[in-house]
């Protein structure tokens, strides 16, 4: 008996275990019907399609710029999670944080450099998987709506760059927020009043402070995770990845799947 | 033989205009309450009213700026006059340049005199003249939170 053999007859011992069975139903086996339920009856799994056509997913398609957005938006969140563990959004302590997670606190000069770069590289990225997407024509119908949860998500990253700007509370910080907040003050009619709720206050102070950070850390990630949610469900529901209908047959022949059930 | 109602008595209809109503009253009462809540009542920020000392502390032809009240206390050979530090482009601080006479903002390249009049950048507006006034203790204090006329020295 092989050693491939052996090691399957344990992956598909610990498959078919009551336990396994009662977390993943999905049960043994590798048949199209198993892996298919496993997808569709994952909580996660099941935002996405059971079935991709092997050219939605090839690099030249998309290059995977939703993805690595994706990636770096996760990196953000568990970085993020680690600065807010030595982090006071307090005046002036906000700034002595900052330094000590410089100069202090093990592997805190790597955590906020890696949160930093992967803001810059997430909105990069974003821009760049907007204009793939706009290029290709893959914004087109059943997919316009999905086009608008992108431009809301596209707020959202620009929104959290923004309030994150504010938290090292150094002058580059203070300054910045106080040109920006006064771009509110532009609306008509209602934008001082906008500018005196986003700041909690006249001026950038502790309240702005404290108001950018709950908006950094809670509210903006939530609303990003949701819309992200919607986004990948969208997908599926608009007919899976966009792929070019007037691509050459003979690029299609090498898809794995008969031309006839190609989807439209 | 039972009669059947107008529609504008029917039971169903009238809770569904009753619910949604009170929704509708909750939810209006839901945006005034956060409103509300969001603005705050008290504000720990500088007061409005600044003294900025003895007339005599400032020279004749001089102006002067307090960094913290974001203010310019100028004395001209008409009076004294305090002028609004705050850029009225995005609200940077300016800064007094004595060589060129000028007021200048780091963040736009806004420019003014020293009468607050714009002569370049994209500021919309010149910088505000405060209220000016003396205190019984003859100190002088400007009311940052009141624009007077430009042109109004005070004479001491």
């Amino acid at each position: 008996m092989s050693m491939t053999t052996k090691a399957d007859q344990i992956v598909d011992k610990v498959r078919g275990s009551r336990v396994w069975r009662s977390v993943f139903r999905s049960g043994t086996g590798s048949s199209t019907l198993h892996r298919a339920l496993a997808i569709q009856q994952n909580v996660f799994l099941h935002l996405f399609a059971t079935k991709v056509r092997k050219r939605m997913v090839r690099f030249s398609s998309t290059w995977y710029l939703g993805t690595l957005t994706l990636g770096t938006f996760l990196i953000l969140v568990i970085t993020g999670i680690l600065l807010m563990l030595y982090y006071h959004p307090s005046v002036p302590q906000a700034y002595a944080d900052m330094k000590d997670l410089q100069f202090v606190v093990s592997s805190g000069l790597f955590l906020r450099n890696l949160h930093r770069w992967s803001a810059q590289l997430m909105v990069f990225l974003v821009f760049a998987h907007m204009f793939k997407v706009f290029y290709r024509g893959a914004y087109r119908t059943p997919r316009e709506f999905n086009w608008v949860i992108g431009i809301v998500l596209l707020l959202i990253t620009l929104l959290l760059s923004y309030t994150g700007y504010l938290l090292p509370w150094d002058q580059l910080a203070f300054w910045a927020i106080t040109v920006g907040s006064n771009l509110s003050s532009a609306v008509p009619l209602v934008g001082s009043k906008i500018h005196f709720l986003l700041l909690g206050g006249n001026q950038v102070n502790a309240n702005a402070l404290l108001r950018f950070y709950v908006l950094h850390c809670v509210i903006l990630p939530l609303a990003a995770i949701l819309f992200i949610a919607v986004h990948f469900w969208r997908i599926r529901k608009d007919g899976g990845l966009y792929v070019q209908q007037s691509e050459p047959k003979t690029q299609a022949a090498t898809d794995g799947t008969l031309p006839a059930k190609e989807v439209k | 033989m039972t009669q059947k109602l107008p529609a504008e008595f029917d039971r169903r209809a009238f809770f569904t205009k009753i619910g949604l109503g009170s929704l509708g009253i909750a939810a209006a009462g839901t945006v005034v309450f956060t409103y509300e809540f969001l603005s705050p009542n008290v504000l720990f920020e500088p007061s409005a009213i600044v003294n900025v000392g003895k007339p005599e502390n400032f020279a004749v032809n001089s102006v002067t700026m307090d960094v913290n009240s974001g203010i310019y206390l100028v004395r001209a050979d008409e009076g004294f006059f305090a002028l609004s530090a705050v850029c009225t482009h995005l609200g940077c601080l300016t800064a007094w340049n004595q060589d060129l006479g000028i007021i200048a903002c780091p963040c736009h390249g806004s420019k003014f005199t020293r009468t607050g009049e714009k002569i370049e950048g994209p500021a919309p507006k010149p910088l505000p003249w405060l209220k000016t006034s003396v205190s019984d203790e003859g100190d002088l204090i400007v009311d940052r939170s009141i624009d007077i006329p430009p042109l109004q020295y005070l004479r001491i």
